[in-house]
């Protein structure tokens, strides 16, 4: 290999750029640059030209294959039961392989020309080599059983080796010609480890603290303190929530909000309380199956429920369920297995050794999913089927304070103490001075004739309708006054005897209100607010609907609110005087030229259910108002008893009705209505959180090319890819949680491979298999295949241990090294296969703005919680519809939190951080692109969020960063990028600064707009032109490319 | 091992392993050489396309899509049946619904509804056009390539126009405008590449669109489509803050360039240089946006013709956008017209629909054509789906299983009629094209095989007209 950097190092200097390409290509595609004496490799060298040139039609696929030929199995390559194969070891010039991909005649020459993949030369050298180094086979490296290579006994004598990572590293590099790039310096392998684990740069203040502690293990320590921080889980949710496309809407048609935010928290406190990966797994996948799950599991079970949904009318539930499940399979295939999946919904794998069977049989473990094709009438507030009420820790708290101190209160209310025996003997001793009321006019308004009588009752006769509203008003009366009594009566004329005129005797007041005007025109008349009203009999029957269960005189003071036909009634007691009294809020002064007038409306559309004959009286403010209050009857008898003769169940029960109205527990039955309606609220603003319900498990079909309305196909159970080994025995029909323990069994080759790989991404920039979401056939051999199962299996073998697996990577030396190395050695190796540096690339969305709002310090560290909403253009959202929607920016904290928490909308992701590539989540996403667009630069230099930030960065600036010019630009770079400043820098943004200073104090408008940009306001300590000039500088900070660069 | 840096990177895209995002990445590797970067060259290696050489002398250079979004009844506008009169009121042969896949319709009589209005035929090749059209039969009859024998796979909106833009109902390819985009590369560094307007009718139901109809998917989002906007600013942040002059932001752009060269210098990273090229176009693209949509500079005679007085956010102005967005090189412009669903009242709502569409789109063609433009322009005119034959009260159902769309210039065949759907209407029977052949033979005039053009996504080699077998439909092409 020595040689051959040489070579292209002397081609470099011949022909530029184009042996730089050369020289990628060289690395990227192994067949056109293994040194003529180098050793083939099956997986590493041979494969990758066979999957990609060949198994389209000679692969997986059945359906598709010609001429019988497989080239994806070693039976097929190399014969088998005495079937030859069409390689033949060791013997290239006698293989057909050979003879058919270097056939001269076009027709015979594979691949087919119309393919369009033509083998190389190099590709067919490679072939023909690997023939005649005898042709050794092996399965497709990602499905073979995990092999950690045997552990070094001796450890590396290398000073640079530091742990089994860096060993790996080392020999591959070596092998390469390339030597380990000097570690990175202190501050930038700060700020790069800080941003890897958290999204967040660390504080000036704690590099300071970190660059003086000569301690060792002060960067064991530095990490250890990252890993333990709530940012970091926040970090790696925003990593796994684009693989189980968490968002806050659910993607199809009207793309309705949906609320799922506590299944986000639940993987927030995950990765905090580094909740080991298969358990993870288990309670995502089935959560809901455990034994006893807790609300946490529940809630985690929503993993099932976050794929798309539609309401959009027209949908057929059959064709949208297929969706719903067929997508299930394929994010079970991204987020874990890290294999493509969805090519079997309608055709075996043309690449991978996956079935269409096993499509379905995967499909068949989430028919138990409780769900609908179409969720017709679904909002924001639910009906997307199975949810939970998922308080927050610091709601339940609130719950049993609130819980506790209703308890307490109500044991007050309970309490029988001598002074309330004291107050309670006052009260049956009471007398209340009832002065009946003579009308001065009474009308009704459908003609009924209402007369007064001698004793000032009023009798109605004459024509009878169907409903009346009775007008009765009064003068003369002087004085304070707190209730009004109504007695309805009986009387002969009456049917049944009344009091009501229904056929059987009974009435229905619908709504009875009061007013006073201080003439008899009406004019400025005033409404009387009645505390409450009580009657000595409230009818049962027939009170299906009705609060409490009755007729009740509540429902004739309620304004109607229950419609018009509530009211009181009193079917049960017909023939017999009732009463009813309706205390005032406040006590009434009248004097005699004011009118009272009282409306009586009945209103029920059973008809003639009016009053027959009744009274009205008033009562004077002697008492406290609930002494007004009429006993219910059975109060009433005990009442009737001399106290002497009262049973002991009659002394607790007038004892306990006497503690509902003493008014010396009226404070404590206001704190209690006040602590009920505070749980009332509670409970009403706890979230609730889709979670996986179940159901008979649907019966399952291969569906033929994928057609959901074809019933032809074979039924399938739940099962696993034969091309997998698994355990499972078929006793019993297999369910979600056979699934998840088979996902994150010690078997499964899969899954530790995929999320290693994954996490070396986060922390490199690349997977050791660069396609960090395909490790089938298609996929990548891995740059470090020993690297990449020695972590695999460590992380496996100790228990899915997360942490320990980002720990041991980020404290290796192969972490450490610079970004930075000469050009010979970037040439060497343009895209950083063999780890000789480290890589520099741009921090992802969420992250690019929580860098910009923690360097400003207006960042709102608070985790957890409902998804936010920060500024967003007006108007983003005009093509939503079902229902039209606008965007409404969050108000205070909410601008201000992080990236993980804006809410994600499918169809319109906020368009900040859409730029900078964050996924719309709609489906499965693995691996994030990482472009570097025009648009990005817009919104680095326009969004108010920027523009703010600059702002609040200036302000802090002008507060923070000491008197002189220079020393406020050195402490900014400080800040931002931690390090200092350049002589060049400095006068860069010196100039900038002083040129806008000058213009701005003659722009006072300018300044005022320009520092006014934002919900949170400018200190007014502070030069407001100065201030709008600072941001200049402050904005091209914010704006550079190293700002949002991890190096 | 000498290989023109072309031929060196046609090798390198069969032959990587490479993701897309490696291979934008691969595209600057022209800067590691350590020569000091331009500007201009690093523009130039981000508008490159990746066709290079392209497969076919290309016949266009660029699309405008013309999008009748809610599905435009085919029955009402260009696609006549005379049988749906007889047997309008009677039910609907079972022989021709039976097993279909139907939306609201489900479970409902099925009953054939006759076309609303009367066809007539038009110019000299006597194209048989509804009499809602009288602009564009008038005008632009002997133009349009119309194919009367689309079908396409989904029967509800949101799958079907995903469908229709990126070939896939399953959401996350990238639209076809990202696309030509990654393929052909950008002829403009003023404007985007791809641009997409929206305007909102008064007739049938306003269904959404998703942003996904001009998202890059899996490309990286540099090939995704940007939305005119006709309310606020016309791109997003594409207004300096307030306060800040075009003179003070140019300043801060300098400031960050001045900077950001001082770190390439120091850590020869060339994504610097990429960076620096895009700010350059964010600040032509915030005074070339405003002056795109300023169409003050317009003679009245072309608003006339256009029917608008500019920047009012209807279908007609779009399409005066939309020639000068074409002038300025954008590669692929898509409006969107929301009007279309009629489940009810179709009679009054396709000719209201179509009175909103008519003289814009014929206004766009006569522009177009008296500009030479349409000899490598391609205009699109079409919907997600069709609409039933069979009544859904006095509206129209969707209906996926024939539809018609036409095409003009860009080598597209003028004055063609190609393709039919069966006599009442339903299926496409004669000609069939499928949406997946719309795409290729789209492609093909770009110049572009559509087999040979794939980009690796979760290992496959993913394409626009996706796994099952798509035809260049040669027959509409001259």
């Amino acid at each position: 290999m020595p040689n051959q950097a040489a070579l292209f190092r002397i081609e470099t200097s011949r022909v530029g750029a184009a042996v730089v390409l050369m020289t990628l290509i060289a690395v990227a595609a192994r067949a056109d640059d293994l040194a003529s004496g180098e050793r083939v490799l099956f997986n590493r060298d041979v494969r990758p030209i066979l999957s990609d040139k060949c198994f389209a039609c000679h692969g997986p696929d059945k359906n598709k294959r010609e001429a019988e030929l497989r080239l994806d199995t070693e039976a097929g390559l190399l014969g088998a039961g005495g079937e030859p194969g069409v390689v033949i070891p060791m013997r290239s010039a006698e293989s057909r392989l050979v003879e058919r991909i270097t056939a001269a005649d076009v027709a015979e020459r594979m691949p087919p020309e119309q393919f369009g993949k033509p083998l190389s030369d190099a590709e067919i050298d490679t072939l023909r080599r690997w023939i005649d180094q005898g042709a050794s086979w092996e399965g497709h490296w990602s499905f073979r059983p995990i092999q950690p290579p045997a552990n070094s006994s001796s450890r590396d004598q290398d000073d640079w080796v530091r742990n089994e990572i860096d060993r790996q590293v080392l020999v591959t590099m070596s092998e390469h010609g390339l030597v380990p790039a000097a570690p990175a310096d202190p501050r930038t392998l700060l700020r790069r480890v800080s941003l890897d684990l958290t999204g967040l740069p660390p504080t000036p203040e704690r590099v300071a603290q970190f660059l003086q502690d000569a301690s060792p293990g002060a960067w064991e320590r530095y990490v250890d303190e990252l890993l333990a921080s709530p940012a970091h889980a926040e970090r790696m949710a925003v990593w796994w929530l684009d693989l189980v496309r968490y968002a806050d809407s659910v993607g199809y048609h009207g793309d309705q909000e949906v609320s799922v935010h506590p299944y986000r928290e639940y993987v927030i406190q995950s990765f905090w309380h580094n909740k080991p990966f298969d358990v993870f797994t288990r309670e995502q996948l089935a959560g809901d199956l455990l034994p006893n799950p807790t609300q946490e599991q529940r809630i985690a079970s929503g993993y099932n429920r976050l794929g798309m949904m539609s309401a959009e009318g027209g949908v057929q539930d059959k064709e949208y369920l297929a969706k719903y499940i067929a997508e299930r399979v394929r994010n079970l295939g991204g987020a874990w297995l890290g294999v493509t999946l969805g090519c079997c919904e309608c055709h075996d794998h043309k690449y991978d050794p996956f079935k269409t069977k096993d499509f379905y049989s995967l499909e068949a473990f989430f028919a138990d999913i409780e769900e609908r094709g179409l969720y017709s009438g679904a909002n924001a507030d639910g009906n997307w089927g199975p949810r939970i009420k998922a308080p927050t820790a610091e709601q339940s708290q609130q719950l049993a304070e609130l819980a506790a101190q209703i308890a307490a209160t109500e044991q007050t209310l309970a309490t029988n103490t001598p002074e309330l025996e004291r107050e309670q003997e006052a009260w049956e001793q009471r007398r209340i001075e009832w002065t009946t009321l003579a009308p001065a006019s009474v009308v009704s308004t459908e003609g009924a004739t209402l007369t007064v009588q001698a004793d000032d009752a009023v009798l109605a006769s004459g024509e009878n309708p169907a409903t009346d509203v009775y007008t009765i008003s009064f003068t003369g009366l002087s004085g304070k006054f707190t209730a009004i009594r109504l007695e309805a009566l009986p009387d002969d004329s009456l049917p049944q005897r009344g009091p009501g005129r229904a056929d059987n005797g009974n009435f229905v007041l619908s709504e009875f209100e009061v007013k006073v005007s201080p003439s008899a025109a009406g004019a400025d008349a005033k409404s009387i607010t009645f505390q409450h009203a009580t009657a000595t009999f409230e009818q049962s029957a027939y009170s299906e609907g009705h609060p409490n269960g009755r007729w009740a005189i509540a429902a004739a003071i309620d304004g109607d609110q229950h419609g018009p036909t509530w009211g009181w009634a009193i079917a049960e007691q017909v023939g017999q005087a009732q009463s009813a009294v309706f205390a005032f809020a406040e006590p009434v002064e009248l004097v005699p030229s004011d009118v009272l007038t009282l409306t009586l409306r009945q209103s029920l559309d059973s008809p003639r259910h009016t009053l027959g004959k009744f009274r009205l009286a008033i009562a004077r403010d002697e008492l406290p108002p609930r002494m007004f209050d009429l006993p219910p009857p059975a109060i009433a008898a005990i009442l009737a008893t001399s106290r002497e003769s009262r049973s002991a169940e009659q002394q607790t029960e007038l004892a306990t009705h006497f503690r509902s109205i003493a008014p010396s527990l009226d404070a404590t039955r206001g704190r209690l209505a006040q602590l009920t309606a505070d749980r009332e609220a509670l409970e009403r603003a706890i979230p609730t959180s889709l979670v996986t319900g179940t159901v008979e498990p649907r019966m399952i079909r291969v569906l033929a090319r994928g057609n959901w309305m074809d019933e032809s196909g074979e039924v399938v159970k739940p099962g696993f890819p034969d091309c997998l080994p698994s355990s499972a025995t078929a006793e019993r029909r297999l369910n979600r949680l056979d699934l998840a323990n088979w996902v994150v069994s010690p078997e499964n080759p899969l899954t530790a491979r995929v999320f290693v790989n994954r996490v070396w991404k986060l922390l490199f920039g690349a997977g050791l298999s660069r396609r960090v979401d395909d490790l089938g056939a298609q996929g990548e051999w891995p740059s470090h295949p020993e690297l990449l199962d020695w972590l695999a299996a460590d992380f496996r073998d100790h228990g899915w241990d997360v942490r320990r697996l980002v720990r041991q990577i980020v404290l290796s030396n192969a972490y450490q090294q610079s970004s930075v190395v000469s050009s010979a050695v970037r040439e060497l190796d343009p895209v950083n296969r063999w780890l000789a540096r480290q890589s520099a690339f741009r921090l992802d969305a969420e992250f690019v703005r929580d860098n910009a709002l923690a360097v400003s310090g207006l960042l709102v560290e608070r985790v957890g919680g409902p998804s936010v909403r920060p500024y967003q253009p007006p108007g983003f959202w005009a093509y939503l519809n079902f229902p039209q929607r606008e965007w409404q920016n969050s108000q205070g904290d909410g601008l201000h939190r992080r990236g993980v928490y804006t809410h994600w909308q499918r169809q319109y992701l906020h368009p900040s951080l859409s730029a900078f590539d964050a996924p719309s989540r709609e489906e499965c996403t693995a691996d994030r692109s990482r472009s570097n667009t025009p648009m990005q630069a817009l919104v680095l230099l326009n969004d108010p969020t920027y523009v703010e930030a600059a702002r609040a960065f200036a302000a802090k600036l002008m507060h923070e960063g000491g008197a002189d010019t220079d020393a406020r630009i050195q402490w900014a770079f400080e800040r931002a990028l931690l390090r200092p400043a350049k002589p060049e820098e400095i006068a860069a943004l010196r100039t900038l600064f002083e040129n806008h200073l000058a213009q701005l104090r003659d722009d006072p408008a300018a300044v005022e707009a320009l520092t006014s940009v934002g919900e949170s306001s400018a200190p007014a300590d502070l030069d407001r032109v100065e201030l709008a000039a600072w941001m200049s500088v402050t904005r091209a900070i914010l704006n550079l490319h190293e700002t949002v660069t991890r190096n | 091992m000498r290989l023109p840096p072309s031929i060196a990177r046609r090798t390198f895209l069969r032959s990587s392993g490479l993701s897309v995002g490696s291979m934008a990445l691969a595209s600057m590797l022209g800067e590691r050489s350590g020569r000091a970067a331009t500007n201009d060259a690093v523009s130039a290696e981000i508008d490159r396309g990746v066709v290079q050489p392209l497969h076919f002398p290309a016949r266009a250079k660029r699309v405008i899509w013309l999008y009748m979004a809610g599905g435009m009844s085919h029955l009402d506008t260009f696609d006549h049946k005379q049988k749906l009169v007889d047997m309008h009121g009677q039910p609907m042969p079972e022989s021709i619904t039976n097993g279909q896949q139907i939306a609201q319709l489900q479970g409902s009589k099925l009953v054939c509804m006759a076309p609303q209005h009367p066809f007539q035929r038009w110019g000299d090749s006597g194209q048989e056009i509804s009499t809602i059209w009288p602009e564009l039969g008038s005008r632009c009859a002997d133009d349009l390539c119309i194919v009367r024998s689309m079908h396409t796979e989904a029967i509800n909106h949101d799958p079907a126009h995903t469908f229709m833009n990126t070939g896939s109902m399953i959401a996350g390819r990238p639209a076809m405008g990202s696309w030509l985009l990654y393929g052909l590369g950008a002829e403009t560094r003023n404007l985007p590449g791809f641009v997409v307007m929206v305007s909102t009718g008064n007739y049938g139901q306003k269904q959404p669109i998703a942003a996904r109809q001009w998202h890059s998917g899996f490309l990286p989002s540099r090939f995704q489509g940007v939305e005119f906007r006709s309310v606020g600013d016309p791109v997003l942040y594409v207004h300096s803050p307030a306060g800040v002059t075009d003179a003070r932001q140019r300043d801060v752009v300098d400031a960050v360039k001045e900077l950001n060269q001082i770190q390439a210098a120091t850590t020869g990273d060339s994504e610097v240089a990429t960076r620096i090229a895009q700010y350059e176009m964010a600040f032509r693209m915030q005074t070339s946006v405003p002056e795109l949509v300023d169409v003050s500079d317009e003679p009245q005679s072309i608003l006339d013709l256009y029917g608008t007085r500019g920047g009012d956010g209807t279908f007609g102005s779009n399409c005066l956008l939309a020639r000068r967005l074409a002038e300025r090189g954008v590669r692929f412009i898509q409006l969107y017209h929301r009007d279309w669903d009629h489940h009810g009242a179709v009679k009054d709502h396709v000719a209201g629909s179509a009175a909103e569409v008519d003289r814009g789109a014929a206004a766009l063609l006569t522009d177009l054509k008296q500009r030479g433009m349409l000899d490598d322009t391609i205009v699109v005119f079409g919907s997600e789906f069709g609409r039933t034959p069979m009544a859904q009260g006095d509206g129209r159902d969707h209906h996926l299983a024939g539809f018609t769309m036409w095409m003009v210039g860009g080598g597209f065949r003028s004055g063609l009629s190609y393709g039919a759907t069966d006599e009442l209407g339903y299926h496409a029977v004669e000609n069939r094209v499928s949406v997946h052949d719309l795409h290729a033979t789209l492609l093909h005039q770009l110049g572009i095989d559509h087999m040979r053009f794939t980009t690796k996504f979760q290992g496959l080699d993913a394409k626009l007209t996706g796994v099952e077998p798509a035809r260049v439909v040669t027959e509409l092409l001259s």
